[in-house]
């Protein structure tokens, strides 16, 4: 049972509802395998995606476990610049809402837009990104995909390696692994790191080959070169030379670690080729359990309404 | 809310020998184990069809694909609902197609979740016919469904509910007749 009827991030979620979460999405992930890869679940309820930032993978993933749970969607895209912020918003949504609809996904540019979004609408609000802030569901589909594949989260170490700074998959993924009381490792150059960041219970290290030998998990982020401003580090080869993930670096660990990267890879710059393709990455895996996540975060907000309202 | 046990409807021997008797006839009816395939609802209904399934093994001495069904996603009452009902893993890691399906579940009522069953095992494929065999049938169905065999036919009222308690959830095997006064 989830205490929100919105999904804006994992900050202040508990650990019963990141396990509700993943136990719906493990019994989701069984529909993938059936001829009719379908529920009627969500039949005649009606989903909005609002994505005004560029994304594929997010898109489509949200589109897919909308379609299989049987909702009807529809999609509207917007490039970031054509949008204004505040009040255009508010307004986009507003309008739609008057169209009766039960659920929006909403991506923005800018950190907070989907609570301000869930401040002023009805209808549940699942945030597929703000800014530089969350990114609620890809966390929850990493956690999914490591225990899938090491059993208890709460045994393991796991690394969070390179633009922490902009990085809203690390934070959400900070936020609720540390709900669950697992330990969390930041590596990258100390300016991606951001400062006071040890304040939410992680450790930080500057240093990819100390951290190695003790992790269980690298999850590896995308440089998000997009979002920095210039002079953050010297070269993408210098980068590549002192974080990125490389089979020679992994020959020093001590167990198989597993691989992860949310995409989309810059690969020679944070991850080497071999390294993605080999065969301890489940970046894979991660796509399909994104599906499965999405379906029960939807699945479990939209029967939560009831009882709120 | 204030629960009384009522009467306890079958005891531990009692589900034994219906659940001996439930085999053979699934048999007699089958005319043997061609094609035959067994799927349990979720939660009872997956033990009683696990029961049922070592039963037919012991008689006719083979294997019957045994599959479990989770029918929560197919419930026509989500909307309704005030609590989410926990969702468990649905595994039926065979084809169904041509196959005689035996839906198995511990007690018919509405016939609401046999009606779901219906509709997510056509999503799995189509099977040559499908029974249904219940442990018990306490009455007030809402939609024409009956019960191809049942272990035992027992009139209720509304206010009252069935409960059915099985050693591999719950410790022991019973049904019990619960009285519920607001």
């Amino acid at each position: 049972m989830l205490k929100s009827k919105h999904l804006l991030g994992l900050d202040g979620i508990s650990r019963e509802e990141i396990y509700t979460i993943l136990d719906t999405a493990r019994s989701f992930r069984e529909i993938f395998d059936r001829p009719v890869k379908r529920v009627p679940t969500l039949q005649g309820q009606t989903v909005v995606n609002l994505f005004f930032e560029p994304s594929t993978r997010t898109r489509i993933s949200f589109e897919l476990a909308e379609k299989r749970l049987s909702a009807d969607i529809v999609n509207f895209t917007s490039s970031a610049s054509s949008v204004k912020k505040g009040e255009t918003l508010i307004d986009t949504v507003r309008n739609i809402e008057a169209m009766k609809i039960d659920m929006v996904v909403v991506r923005h540019v800018s950190p907070g837009a989907p609570h301000l979004l869930s401040r002023v609408v009805n209808a549940n609000v699942i945030n597929a990104g703000d800014g530089g802030h969350e990114h609620p569901t890809q966390a929850l589909l990493d956690m999914m995909t490591i225990r899938e594949k090491l059993g208890n989260l709460e045994d393991l170490t796991i690394a969070l390696v390179g633009d922490i700074s902009h990085s809203r998959v690390s934070m959400s993924n900070i936020y609720g692994l540390r709900a669950l009381g697992v330990r969390v490792i930041v590596c990258g150059p100390s300016t991606l790191i951001p400062r006071e960041i040890e304040e939410l219970g992680v450790e930080i290290y500057h240093n990819i080959d100390e951290i190695i030998p003790q992790v269980d998990v690298l999850n590896i982020l995308r440089l998000q070169l997009e979002r920095q401003r210039r002079g953050l580090f010297p070269s993408l080869r210098e980068y590549h030379n002192y974080f990125g993930i490389t089979r020679e670096r992994l020959e020093n660990a001590s167990k198989p670690i597993l691989i992860m990267h949310p995409g989309p890879m810059n690969r020679g710059v944070e991850i080497s080729s071999d390294v993605a393709d080999s065969e301890h990455s489940v970046i894979l895996e991660q796509v399909t359990n994104g599906v499965a996540v999405r379906m029960a975060v939807l699945y479990l907000l939209a029967g939560g309404t009831s009882e709120i309202n | 809310m204030k629960e009384t046990i009522k009467a306890t409807l079958l005891t531990e021997e009692d589900i034994q020998r219906i659940i001996t008797r439930l085999s053979h006839e699934i048999l007699e009816k089958n005319r043997g184990t061609e094609n035959l395939v067994l799927i349990g609802l979720r939660t009872r209904g997956a033990y009683l069809a696990e029961r049922i399934s070592n039963k037919i093994h012991e008689i006719e001495n083979k294997e019957i694909p045994t599959g479990y069904l989770d029918v929560t996603f197919y419930r026509d009452d989500f909307r309704k609902r005030l609590k989410q009902p926990s969702v468990e893993i649905s595994s039926i890691p065979f084809a169904i197609d041509d196959k005689n399906i035996v839906i198995i579940d511990d007690v018919l009522y509405t016939g609401r979740t046999v009606r779901a069953a219906l509709d997510a095992l056509m999503d799995y494929g189509r099977p040559a016919r499908i029974y249904l065999v219940v442990l018990l049938d306490r009455g007030h169905r809402e939609l024409p469904i009956r019960a191809d065999l049942v272990g035992k036919s027992i009139p209720t009222s509304i206010g009252e509910e069935v409960r059915v308690r099985m050693k591999e959830a719950d410790n022991e095997d019973t049904v019990l007749l619960v009285g519920i006064a607001e």
